[in-house]
């Protein structure tokens, strides 16, 4: 009995004085300390950036007068009109193949990535794989992109490449092609392409490599087991569990894509893609209603897209 | 007859681990057989041997007959019930059962009626329309079993199927499982740590440790005449008797073992099992109690209803000579 003799009573005393209150106080009402922790991000979701977003939308509701070149305050669906103009649309929809290329192409490069990432990487292949992965997004977006313009140019390391390899008709013979073609890839939609490719990469790896991980290994067990050749493992299994993941990257890249307006400033044609389109709708021409139904569009698709991607089942598995 | 599954001389080696370790045993068809050990014996692993999961490192497996050697697990006619059941979550209970016909592309009317079928047999009628995220974890292993006994396999696996379920589901479920293996007629191998759950629903019980089979026997046999010390220890936690102690009341010098149930009280005997009693727990129709003989603490289970002596008196112990068992796997 002496050891407890030594012991203090049943209740601890508050030894932290008005910061123990405070913990107490709290401790009492887990509610109150949560709405609290919760206030800064409301504040700067609702009123920042909701806000900003609303005030936006707003925008595309007004037009702007062709002759004095000021924006008219009424309410008017005219600047919507204008966005079917044959040029514009000719923006969006160049801008949406780009982004739907980008992610396909991306999604088809990333998984076996993320799945060797996944299943066998351990300890420092693990460290190995997000160095790799995460490095490129520490350097700078404008020499990634400045550095890929030399990469991608006639006098450029990749047409001295395919020179070594012999291969020159075959990148001549990519470049002759109507529309993805051009001059050399650095002017082409090919190089764009393969510039957004690169760029978004990483945000496509990512979220697929943390669907795969999260698939348990007996899963994989279970579908062996019952009879599944490993291609029908993948396809009845890995693949539907990874859905949400690629569904996941797929939003970043399409929606960086669609945003995006200095990639294809640099490198390819001189047609405009959305971003550029909104870029010059503010700047230049000072018509910020049209500025604004552009950036309209890709929240648009991106619902669209999402809305679709749940009725297909994409995150059943969630 | 052919065995259902022979192991020859089978080991699995991971590293310098040895996880199994020269095995061999027959499991006959029809038997319910378990293989029952502490975690690390290699009990899993030898079930996953015969999966297809794993491949052994040395050693010769059959079944039925047919050596699987380099067989894949999805040309095994045999199937698992895993221990964290292992439904795919993005199915419902129906899909999940009938995944095996899916992939036989069996039509999808014939294989949801068969699937339905499945389910009824583990009494999970119209329960096809849910989630595995929606169910207990005693219906998520019902469907874990309908989606195993769905193909009906030459041998099920079942790796410690009732480990996660509370003991009055477990018991249950013993009692349901034993009624199923007798409907089905299929040969079932069940991993489990629980020495109560091996000799209450196995015909044959084989126990591992340290990925070595130690014996292999029915329960009885395991019970009554364990060939080891760890076997006395781990299956009904027995009195393993040390050689000397033995010698002391006139056996042979050799290592034995007494169950604590087969060991009474003796009224107003003094002789040379007499001690205090150090240690008394109530178990409801029993009582256990810890005695100690003068440096040995012999375990006795009393009945409860008569007069049970109480912590720190003296008492003197009896047991008949033919309970006493000495073991042969043991120098």
């Amino acid at each position: 009995m002496s050891t407890f003799a030594a012991s203090p009573g049943a209740v601890l005393p508050n030894r932290r004085g008005v910061l123990g209150a405070l913990s107490d106080f709290f401790w009492r009402q887990p509610k109150l300390l949560v709405f609290l922790m919760l206030l800064p991000a409301i504040l700067w979701l609702g009123i920042v950036y909701i806000g900003a977003l609303f005030a936006l939308l707003l925008q595309s509701f007004f037009s702007i007068d062709e002759f004095s070149g000021l924006i008219r305050y009424e309410f008017t669906l005219k600047t919507y009109g204008e966005l079917l103009k044959p040029q514009n649309v000719d923006v969006i929809f160049r801008t949406v193949s780009m982004a739907t290329a980008v992610t396909i192409a991306s999604a088809i490069i990333a998984f076996p990535i993320a799945y060797m990432a996944a299943r066998y990487a351990r300890g420092h292949w693990k460290a190995l794989f997000y160095l790799g992965i995460m490095l490129p997004l520490w350097a700078s977006y404008l020499v990634k992109i400045y550095a890929w313009k030399l990469i991608l140019a006639r006098e450029g390391i990749l047409n001295w490449v395919f020179e070594q390899l012999h291969l020159t008709w075959l990148l001549d013979a990519w470049l002759s092609l109507p529309v993805i073609g051009g001059n050399s890839l650095s002017i082409s939609y090919t190089g764009t392409f393969l510039v957004f490719l690169y760029v978004w990469m990483p945000y496509m790896i990512l979220p697929i490599q943390a669907a795969i991980e999260r698939v348990p290994t007996n899963l994989l067990d279970a579908s062996s087991d019952l009879g599944a050749t490993p291609s029908q493992t993948f396809w009845k299994v890995i693949f539907p569990l990874a859905l949400p993941g690629i569904v996941a990257g797929s939003i970043f890249t399409f929606s960086l894509t669609l945003g995006d307006y200095i990639i294809p400033q640099i490198i390819g044609t001189s047609a405009f893609f959305i971003g550029q389109a909104v870029y010059s709708h503010q700047g230049t021409a000072g018509n910020i209603p049209l500025a604004a139904a552009f950036t309209v569009v890709p929240i648009i698709i991106m619902g669209i897209y999402l809305w679709m991607a749940k009725r297909m089942g994409a995150f059943d598995a969630l | 007859m052919i065995p259902a599954v022979t192991l020859q001389s089978v080991s699995r080696h991971f590293g310098s681990v040895r996880a199994l370790d020269d095995v061999s045993l027959t499991v006959g068809q029809g038997e319910f057989f378990a293989m029952l050990g502490p975690s690390g014996s290699g009990k899993t692993t030898c079930l996953r041997l015969i999966a297809g999961f794993e491949q052994p490192t040395s050693g010769h497996i059959e079944i039925f007959g047919e050596a699987v050697g380099g067989i894949p697990p999805y040309r095994r006619n045999v199937n698992t019930v895993f221990q964290d059941y292992a439904l795919f979550p993005h199915m419902n209970v129906r899909e999940n059962v009938a995944f095996s016909l899916m992939l036989k592309k069996v039509d999808k009317a014939v294989r949801e009626r068969e699937a339905e079928a499945a389910l009824e047999m583990v009494k999970l009628g119209g329960y096809g329309e849910r989630r595995p995220g929606q169910l207990s974890g005693g219906q998520r292993q019902r469907v874990a079993l309908a989606r195993a006994i769905i193909n009906k396999p030459k041998v099920l696996l079942l790796d410690e199927p009732l480990g996660a379920l509370d003991l009055k589901l477990r018991e249950q479920m013993q009692e349901e499982l034993k009624a199923l293996q007798r409907e089905l007629g299929i040969t079932f191998i069940f991993v489990t740590h629980d020495q109560g759950e091996a000799l209450s629903m196995a015909d044959r019980v084989a126990v591992f440790s340290l990925g070595k089979l130690v014996q292999v026997g029915t329960p009885e046999e395991i019970y009554r005449k364990p060939n080891s010390r760890f076997v006395a220890d781990f299956v009904g936690s027995s009195n393993v008797l040390s050689p000397d102690f033995v010698a002391s009341f006139g056996g042979e010098k050799r290592w034995a073992s007494l169950r604590p149930e087969a060991i009474h009280l003796v009224r107003g005997g003094e002789g040379k099992l007499s001690g205090k009693i150090v240690s008394r727990s109530y178990l409801g129709a029993t009582t256990r109690l810890g005695v100690d003989l003068g440096g040995t603490v012999l375990n006795a289970v009393v009945p409860s209803a008569g007069d049970v002596p109480g912590e720190g008196d003296v008492v003197t112990l009896g047991f008949a000579s033919d309970a006493l068992h000495l073991m042969e796997g043991e120098a």
